[in-house]
């Protein structure tokens, strides 16, 4: 054995089966409410010399049953937990249709500048004309990227997006006293959409989609009529296909007195480079947290900004930021359908997406979604000799493979995807869309450089090849070197525990 | 370009795996008139985006620089520098919807012990993993209440923030909800008017918009007599530290802003949504909930659960559609929270409710201005002799942010001449001073 100069060992000692397990490091960590103390606290303030008694009974006797933590206890509560987290900082996150990419520093640093965190969302405008030009510059970046000449930036996410989309598309038919009580949503669609379409008050109908992947224009042309009030289709598609048609569709959707919505979830695979408003889109959400590379954040924040045509434009929902008289300022009141949430939107993400847009640049963008397309046919053509692609040839910025592979092995996509985390990657997205069997939707993004890809590639290939040799029940074991082993989902719902109690203590 | 780490070798050998010529070719599905060149300004480095960010915020006028009274349903408090130091830890910040639990077990263990916090605050048992602000949240409670009850009119008291009552009735408008909407009004927490078999649920806000702090009990006594719901708006989470909860005077579900503890005010967004209710209705919840469990080795663990009322299961017949919600703000509010403790968060709840009586008292020496308020736990309502709107920026350009007139948010009130004012912790005596004396000045 190699001994250096202070006789430390510089190659460990030949070691058991379990030398992988991380839990020499990631440790169980207790709840803060069996962590913390009832009269501890992490935070200095002064005593108040004034008294609540003015409030009498209003005011409850004693303090709120809740821990406190020292600031040090606190500190390694969180980074402990942590450290049970997969993130895109530590490897490749290829949940399809959630554009996982790399998420600028710069961008975090510049929301936290007093002048953009620090902010009050109803101070007089003339204390924020910083403000409400970032987001009038932050819309024209949208507009002009969408070919689309109105944005509403209030949506706070994806989903709320889409309901301005539609509840626009309301409002234009309502004006002109034309009710209508339909909304046709391809199968392949994200579930938000339909969710979306009913609490917008309309009846769900699905379009079959044709054996290559695409909406099935017969069937949407057989369906479409005078009670339609919209098409809600996603572009580039959930299996990760341009619709080729679209002009058409959005021809065919007009001719019946509907309005094509885009769900623009997959916007990153043709930013900089397709204008939605192009080919025909009437309203279109774009996710800032998956195209504009704002943080993911464990589930959130996002935003949802809509952009619209000429025909939706004045029912855009308040507030607007408009520039008048050398000036800028919000208007707050009147005209589109209403208010989708208190104040004007998530401004924090508005600062981290503008950052991002102007670091990248038109032709950067552009890059962007080029490389995203790139990644994603990489990724195929490496692994389609061993899985099964659910479509024939290129895909956009998603490569989606079906369960047709793992026929005979006894191993099923979850445990495909169990078993890339003890590769160290996050897995794909599983069982989505719902059209295809055993779906398996992998987006990279444009920030893995092709080392990951590879090494990406080798893993899978390495689990395909194992699943293929018979050994579906190591596979089943998986994961074995995950802060946890398989979680017994049942048991979470059977006998619901949401919240800790003394008694379950 | 700094984010993109191809190579132009990369690109060439991986076109030549895929057999394309080059990156053009992969969009040949898209018609050709749609891929026009986009006229954007080109890429910049880091120091020239740095310093267009930069100049952008130097035209904003921050709360921390000077006296600032905005209240209104955002509001200025201390967030202590750890919190936002754990926020920007990479697995928090860079990770999306714990869907994979066993690599998630950070995410989900902090949403666990954030539907903990909001069950204790908010004095209901169960809570979910947040939704994106309160203004939604209080939108998602009246369509719960329509579900559970299966009526179809809610009635927003006087009191409601008028965005809040906005939003409520642009998100229930599609489902059929009738939306009554009770005129601004200082104290009127107690009207019980109105509550027909069709009623589903009584909305109301405590503090109310004007600061106004109601025992609801009496109230909720008559809406459960009427067999409807009571939603309780909390704007202002500090407060919860001091009065008595929306759970034990008998609120069935809370829907409350979480802003106050852990997040900037960040001109509005984002923040994050508190949503708890009581345990009979947990199916009826709308968003992400975490659950107890344990892995294959018996060991404890969390998961997203009951997720059979989410729009990825259930689609069209889902309880909600919310996808992504406020994750990182959840969990700076659940960060700052624990930092408090129960002790702590009660301590700050008193500074505030102490600034509060100091502004108080100092606006009844203002000659001219009445304190409409009469309950207060950090936020008041004066009248003015003379409009509020021209007023607040008259005083900015003393240097005070005097508040929000009310007429901004409603301007069809009738409430010109009201303004709404709000003291923190941050608040200390010179900016009461400088505030009153700007007042007088500007009124005079």
């Amino acid at each position: 054995m190699n001994m250096i100069a202070v006789g430390r060992p510089t190659r460990p000692e030949p070691v058991g089966p379990d030398a992988s397990d991380p839990r020499g490091l990631v440790r169980d960590e207790p709840l803060i409410f069996e962590l913390g103390g009832w009269s501890k606290t992490g935070v200095d303030l002064p005593e108040a010399e004034l008294d609540a008694k003015d409030l009498g009974d209003l005011a409850c006797a004693g303090p709120v049953a809740l821990p406190g933590l020292s600031e040090p206890e606190a500190l390694r509560h969180y980074v402990r937990l942590s450290q049970k987290n997969h993130a895109i900082d530590l490897a490749l996150y290829p949940l399809g249709s959630c554009t996982m990419k790399h998420n600028p520093r710069l961008n975090e640093k510049a929301a936290r500048l007093p002048g953009l965190a620090d902010i009050h969302p109803l101070q007089p405008a003339s204390t924020v004309q910083g403000a409400l030009e970032l987001m009038g510059e932050l819309s024209h970046w949208l507009m002009t990227l969408t070919g689309m000449p109105a944005v509403a930036l209030s949506p706070k996410a994806g989903a709320q997006g889409e309901l301005c989309g539609l509840l626009a598309m309301r409002a234009a038919h309502e004006a002109r006293g034309d009710a209508r009580h339909r909304v046709l949503i391809p199968v392949s669609a994200h579930g938000t959409n339909p969710a979306t379409a009913a609490l917008a008050g309309y009846a769900v109908e699905e379009i079959g989609q044709t054996d290559d992947g695409h909406v099935d224009l017969k069937d949407l042309e057989a369906k479409l009529g005078p009670d339609v009030a919209a098409v809600m289709i996603t572009n580039p598609n959930t299996c990760g296909l341009f619709e080729r048609d679209i002009v058409e569709i959005a021809r065919l959707t007009h001719t019946a007195g509907a309005y094509l919505y885009c769900d623009g979830a997959n916007f990153n695979a043709i930013v900089g480079r397709v204008r939605p408003g192009d080919l025909g889109v009437d309203a279109m959400h774009i996710n800032l947290h998956k195209t504009f590379s704002t943080p993911h954040g464990g589930g959130g924040p996002g935003a949802g900004p809509v952009v619209f045509s000429e025909a939706l434009a004045p029912f855009a929902p308040a507030p607007r930021v408009v520039q008048a008289d050398g000036g800028w300022r919000l208007e707050e009141h009147g005209r589109g359908f209403g208010r989708l949430c208190a104040f004007h939107g998530q401004m924090g993400m508005f600062v981290r997406a503008l950052a991002y847009m102007l670091s990248h640049g038109g032709d950067g963008l552009a890059q962007v979604s080029g490389d995203a397309v790139l990644s994603a046919n990489y990724l195929k053509a490496r692994l389609e000799d061993l899985l099964t692609p659910a479509f024939e040839g290129r895909c956009m910025h998603e490569a989606l493979f079906d369960d047709a592979w793992l026929e005979g092995t006894g191993a099923t996509t979850l445990d495909v995807a169990k078993a890339l985390i003890d590769e160290g990657f996050h897995p794909m997205t599983m069982y989505f869309p719902l059209v295809v069997r055993g779906a398996m939707l992998i987006e990279p993004t444009e920030t893995e450089p092709k080392a990951e890809l590879d090494r990406f590639v080798d893993a899978l290939r390495a689990i395909a090849e194992r699943a293929k040799a018979g050994q579906a029940e190591e596979l089943k074991a998986a994961p074995r070197r995950a802060p946890l082993a398989r979680l017994d989902e049942t048991l979470a719902a059977r006998k619901p525990r949401l919240r800790w109690t003394e008694e379950s203590a | 370009m700094r984010y993109l780490p191809l190579t132009s070798d990369d690109r060439a050998e991986m076109l030549a795996v895929i057999g394309a010529p080059d990156i053009e070719a992969l969009f040949e599905d898209a018609p050709a008139k749609a891929r026009a060149k986009i006229d954007l300004p080109a890429h910049q480095g880091e120091i020239e985006v740095e310093r267009r960010l930069s100049a952008l915020a130097s035209r904003n006028r921050p709360a921390g620089a000077g006296p600032f009274f905005c209240g209104a349903g955002a509001y200025r408090h201390h967030v202590p520098a750890s919190v936002d130091h754990l926020i920007q830890r990479s697995e928090f910040l860079t990770s999306y919807t714990p869907y994979q639990p066993e690599i998630s077990q950070g995410t989900l263990q902090v949403l666990f012990e954030f539907q903990t916090q909001v069950a204790e605050l908010t004095g209901l048992p169960v809570a979910n993993a947040s939704l994106y602000d309160g203004s939604t949240a209080a939108a998602e409670a009246v369509l719960m209440a329509a579900r559970i009850t299966r009526r179809s009119k809610a009635i927003l008291a006087g009191g409601l923030h008028p965005h809040y009552a906005e939003t409520i009735r642009t998100l229930v408008h599609g489902v059929g909800v009738e939306v009554v909407r009770r005129p601004l009004a200082v104290d009127a927490e107690a009207d019980a008017s109105g509550l027909g078999e069709d009623v589903a649920c009584v909305v109301v806000q405590n503090p109310n918009l004007f600061g106004t702090v109601t025992d609801l009990k009496p109230l909720a006594d008559k809406v459960h007599a009427a067999g409807a719901l009571l939603v309780v708006v909390v704007t202002e989470a500090v407060s919860l530290g001091l009065l008595q909860s929306p759970g034990a005077m008998g609120a069935d579900i809370v829907a409350a802003e979480g802003q106050s503890i852990g997040n900037a005010l960040s001109f509005g967004g984002p923040y994050v949504g508190l949503f708890a209710a009581r345990e009979p209705f947990l199916r009826q919840m709308p968003g992400r909930l975490c659950g107890e469990t344990v892995d294959g080795e018996g060991r404890r663990g969390f998961v997203l659960t009951l997720s059979a009322r989410e729009q990825h299961i259930r689609r069209e017949k889902a309880t909600s559609n919310i996808c992504t919600n406020s994750g990182l703000c959840a969990l700076a509010f659940s960060i700052h929270l624990s930092l408090l403790g129960g002790e702590g968060l009660r301590r700050l709840a008193l500074l505030n409710h102490e600034a509060a009586r100091r502004l108080k008292a100092a606006l009844d020496e203002v000659p001219g201005v009445e304190v409409l308020t009469p309950r207060f736990f950090n936020e008041i309502a004066v009248r003015l002799p003379a409009p509020a709107a021209p007023l607040v920026e008259a005083m900015a350009a003393e240097g005070v942010i005097a508040g929000v007139p009310v007429s901004r948010l409603d301007p069809e009130a009738g409430m010109d001449d009201v303004l709404l004012l709000a003291a923190t912790e941050l608040t200390i005596p010179e900016d009461i001073q400088a505030l009153k004396g700007a007042l007088t000045k500007v009124l005079a």
